[in-house]
């Protein structure tokens, strides 16, 4: 049992201990206000980041640690090869403009969400990928979890492995940690739970057959064995969306690509660790 | 409309999800259902059945563990052993009967919030002040109020 049930009386006395958790969940009310004030750096986040693999079962933790057995390591290879073939109407590969990739995209996937200086548009590591295939080769946008999008994630992720987290929250990039920050905190769906709700306060806890963890996205894109493939960050999300009866936003919407920044900033120095292996 | 797709299995359920889901649109203007906006709380109780009936509580079993309707074990214990993993999330709810009156249960499970405005336990039986509902559940409670009744009904036989 995680919180006790206070009396109606309790509560009204306890009116402190009430403000102070509407702080912690960014709850419309008395402290709205105050929050709405922060500096981006004044969020909360946790005080020790933990790697969501951490809260998974020892079976699942040795698949994801031997990359003869992880089975992501299968799309990282495809995307290993993808990396060099020609795309698009001047057959140009990406090694074609940024050579190999161990040395030139090393750290490079830890540093999104980011923003376009040419747009000002907040991009994840899956537009940045389009962007270029776009704009760079002429070739069409890799749709969202198709197995070649997945597979270039996946492949630029591993360049990242072990390495800590570096995202801009300030400047132009301020609005959507802020939008970001608000999407987290603020309950939702039918069942009017936010993320703060399960993944700040509840860490730690049994979901059923789930233990919950810090909901950090550095095991993303992963391999799920309930839905036995790779899937994306976003389609992470859509399940706990859907998990609330929230609305089930689009994959690559400007609302999940905010909330990616601020869940990458408050993985603070947490290595990465995709391609992860989840439940 | 959705009912007929539901229902290509049985009609039984179909009248059963049919009913429900009236009951649920609100209750509004409904003949002896108390609608989400017509609750009246008294302390920490709602001293008056939902539907002016007492609920069944073998119902209400069914409702309590069936994850796509109550799914209230993903966050709570109760004595059905061969229910594995029950979420710790809430009290255990194992003698919940003994603790807690049946206006008091019945609260707690239409809207948590009124005691406890942070409390993690979802609002069952309420339909304003929600954000970003997904399209199909907008306007209606989680459970219509003869499911309420039902649940209360269960909880109240819980009784160590
Ligand atoms: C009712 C509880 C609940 C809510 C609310 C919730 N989640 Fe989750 N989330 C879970 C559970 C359970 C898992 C799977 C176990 C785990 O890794 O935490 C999970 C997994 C995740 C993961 C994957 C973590 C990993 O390492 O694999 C991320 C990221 C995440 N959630 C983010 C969010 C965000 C963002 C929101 C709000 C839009 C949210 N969650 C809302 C329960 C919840
Ligand atoms: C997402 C988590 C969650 C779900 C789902 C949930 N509850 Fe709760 N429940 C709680 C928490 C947390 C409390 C503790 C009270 C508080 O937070 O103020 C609680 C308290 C209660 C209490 C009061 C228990 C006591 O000893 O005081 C009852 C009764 C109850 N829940 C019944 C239910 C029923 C019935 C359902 C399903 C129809 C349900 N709950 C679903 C989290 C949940």
């Amino acid at each position: 049992m995680r919180q006790r049930m206070p009396s109606a009386i309790e509560t009204a006395a306890g009116i402190a201990a009430v403000i102070l958790v509407c702080s912690i969940f960014g709850m419309p009310g008395l402290l709205h206000a105050v929050r709405a004030e922060d500096a981006p750096g004044a969020a909360s986040r946790p005080a020790v980041p933990r790697q969501g693999i951490t809260f998974q079962s020892k079976a699942t933790q040795a698949l994801q640690a031997d990359d003869g057995a992880n089975p992501a390591m299968l799309w990282v290879e495809q995307g290993e090869k993808l990396w060099s073939v020609p795309m698009g109407a001047d057959a140009k590969s990406c090694a074609g403009c940024h050579g190999d990739a161990t040395v030139s995209m090393k750290g490079v996937a830890a540093g999104y969400p980011k923003v376009d200086p040419a747009t000002g548009a907040l991009l994840n590591i899956e537009a940045r990928i389009n962007k270029c295939l776009v704009e760079h080769q002429h070739a069409p946008p890799l749709a969202y979890e198709s197995q070649d999008l997945l597979s270039l994630t996946a492949y630029l992720s591993v360049q990242s492995r072990g390495l800590p987290r570096d995202v801009q929250i300030d400047g132009p990039a301020a609005a959507y940690f802020n939008s970001g920050r608000t999407f987290f905190t603020t309950r939702q769906g039918q069942l009017n739970l936010s993320c703060a709700q399960c993944h700040d306060d509840s860490v730690g806890a049994k979901l059923r057959g789930d233990t919950i963890s810090q909901g950090q996205t550095g095991g993303w894109p992963g391999y799920r064995l309930e839905w036995q493939t790779l899937g994306s960050l976003h389609r992470r999300l859509r399940a706990c969306s859907l998990g609330v009866r929230a609305e089930i936003l689009d994959f690559g919407s400007p609302d999940y690509v905010a909330l990616e920044l601020y869940l990458a900033w408050r993985a603070k120095d947490l290595p990465l660790e995709s391609p992860g292996v989840r439940r | 409309m959705r009912i007929p797709v539901v229902c290509a299995g049985s009609i039984a359920v179909c009248c059963v999800l049919a009913s429900q889901l009236s009951a649920g649109r609100a209750g509004e203007g409904q003949p002896g259902i108390v609608a989400p906006s017509e609750i009246v709380v008294v302390g920490d109780t709602i001293p008056v059945s939902l539907t002016g009936l007492p609920g069944d509580a073998v119902r209400g079993r069914a409702i309590v563990l069936d994850r796509a309707v109550g799914n209230c074990l993903i966050c709570h214990q109760v004595p059905v052993p061969a229910e594995t993993f029950q979420g710790n999330i809430g009290p255990d709810l194992r003698g919940v009967g003994g603790r807690l009156g049946e206006a008091q249960i019945r609260l707690r499970v239409v809207d948590q919030s009124r005691l406890n405005p942070a409390t993690m336990m979802p609002p069952f039986y309420r339909v304003d002040d929600l954000t970003r509902v997904a399209a199909r559940f907008k306007g209606l409670p989680v459970l219509s109020a003869s499911a309420i009744e039902d649940v209360v009904a269960y909880l109240v036989s819980l009784k160590q």
